[in-house]
């Protein structure tokens, strides 16, 4: 297997993209990738994308996206597993330079949400759920996650207060990321006086409905000297599955898809927890990134809530978590989300993440995951 | 959804069968051709029991939209006698009584229809006894 770098990553600000299309963000954030590379073509591209087919009514969109970025006739694919599509995406791509097949890869993630209904989104969203055992009964996304975080207050006596806690912090983060969609810092007062959505989780617990789109590309460590960039190596890629109903699930707070595919991650890479300098985890909910720095083994099964509560998790803290902003702040169009998080790590690791830059990071972790926990990815990127 | 849809799933719907593996005794509702934990391929049918415990809820207060006229409405897993969990709505219960491990049991209601005209779908919400 070859040694595979990322040399280059592109996104714009996220938001109601209502004056643009999906083969436009798309479009805009692969220019700014190819352009940060410098590369003068690709030899395949994956796009991570959840529902086009849901969202604005368009499958098939690997060839459409390869017409519209100018590279036809390359073989370009969509990759779907619910919101860790981007994740996945970026497995397909490290997996085809790594074999030798390809030398230089668009991964890249896309979402357009806002074509559609507020209703037809959250049933959407729901089909990455067990639609014949869950969806039946009328369970949306925020209410899987909200019966999480009800038996992990139950077991462990985690509160609203630490919910909100993942909030506040990520948007604090956000707040200093020009891209992210909502760049504002709030209060964990705002957070619990927020309407519920799904007891106890309130909209302020819940990441938003987004447009937008990521690109990263990578290519052979070889190609990657050549260029000049500086190098930021994949040192671990893996990626689990789960039961897609959490019913199915003899413990419902414990991720088991995230424990295995870090499991294997921290392996390939020969690293620990301990080793992590910063993380990019799928904080849809405030209970996921709970229930994730657990599985990661960033902290005791059951003490996440605590975790975050000390600080620990802050910009300044051992673990700083979700520098970016996070789904929360940033936003999650949830095929794209897994890309973001690698130009998150890839910006740290180089040093050019700006007023959120965290001092002498050289090792970041992403963490991607679909549906309820049904698939998860997690990559360990290396600063050279 | 189409008729066949709704047709095909009438056994597990309004009859409760759940397949049980023959090799380990896990019971797997709906049936499966394969036994996630032992990989055997040797199941009889089973009905499962009604009565169980509620092992977590929420109130869904934003619904997808076949559920608009519900809304709010509590939904659960639910930990039957014998093993099998099922996600199903708590009903004829006020939401400030819902507790983890309060007793309940599955009844056959209306659960959902699609617009005015649609066809009416029947399974089981659970109440609390």
């Amino acid at each position: 297997m070859r040694d595979v770098a990322v040399v280059g990553v592109g996104m714009q600000k996220w938001g109601e993209l209502w004056e643009k299309s999906l083969r436009d963000i798309f479009v805009e954030a692969a220019l700014l990738a190819i352009e940060d590379a410098g590369v003068d073509h690709i030899d395949s591209m994956y796009i991570g994308c959840m529902s086009s087919g849901l969202f604005v009514y368009q499958e098939h969109i690997g060839s459409l996206l390869a017409d519209y970025l100018g590279v036809r006739p390359i073989p370009a694919t969509r990759i779907e597993s619910a919101c860790a599509s981007g994740g996945a995406s970026l497995r397909a791509g490290f997996i085809e330079v790594a074999s030798g097949m390809s030398d230089i890869v668009l991964a890249g993630g896309v979402e357009k949400m806002t074509d559609v209904g507020g209703d037809e989104v959250t049933f959407a969203l729901g089909t990455a759920a067990d639609q014949e055992y869950e969806g039946f009964s009328g369970v949306t996304f925020p209410g899987i996650y909200a019966m999480i975080a009800k038996r992990h207050m139950h077991e462990f006596g985690t509160t609203p207060e630490q919910l909100a806690q993942v909030a506040v912090k990520n948007h604090n983060n956000g707040s200093m990321n020009p891209l992210a969609q909502f760049p504002m810092k709030i209060t964990v007062e705002q957070v619990l006086n927020s309407v519920m959505v799904a007891d106890p989780l309130h909209i302020l617990d819940c990441s938003p409905i987004t447009d937008g789109a990521a690109a990263a590309i990578i290519c052979s460590v070889d190609i990657a000297k050549k260029l000049g960039k500086p190098i930021i190596k994949i040192i671990g890629s893996a990626q689990a599955t789960d039961t897609i109903a959490l019913h199915q699930r003899d413990d419902i707070t414990r991720m088991r898809s995230t424990e295995r595919a870090a499991e294997e991650a921290y392996r390939m890479a020969g690293k620990k927890p301990e080793d992590i300098d910063i993380a990019e985890v799928h904080d849809c909910f405030t209970i996921a990134e709970i229930c994730i720095t657990e599985a990661l083994g960033f902290v005791e099964r059951g003490k996440g809530g605590g975790f975050v509560e000390s600080g620990a998790t802050a910009l300044d803290g051992r673990i700083p978590i979700n520098t970016s902003g996070g789904l929360k702040s940033k936003g999650h169009p949830v095929g794209a989300t897994g890309i973001a998080q690698i130009v998150e790590v890839v910006h740290q690791l180089r040093g050019e993440a700006g007023e959120r830059q965290v001092k002498n990071a050289r090792v970041g972790l992403t963490q991607n995951m679909g549906g309820s926990g049904g698939s998860a990815v997690v990559h360990i990127l290396e600063a050279e | 959804m189409i008729a066949p849809r709704i047709w095909r799933e009438m056994p597990q719907r309004y009859r409760y069968e759940a397949g049980k593996c023959k090799e380990c005794g896990k019971i797997l509702f709906p049936p499966r051709l394969v036994c996630p934990d032992c990989k055997s391929k040797d199941f009889e049918i089973i009905k499962l029991k009604r009565e169980g415990k509620v092992l977590t809820y929420t109130i869904i207060r934003v619904p997808p939209r076949q559920f608009k006229d519900q809304a709010p409405y509590a939904v659960g897993i639910i930990e039957l006698e014998g093993g099998a969990r099922v996600t199903a709505q708590i009903v004829d219960c006020d939401f400030d009584k819902l507790k983890i491990g309060m007793n309940v049991r599955l009844e056959f209601r209306r659960v959902q229809q699609e617009g005015d005209e649609g066809v009416i779908e029947y399974g089981y919400k659970c109440v609390p006894f």
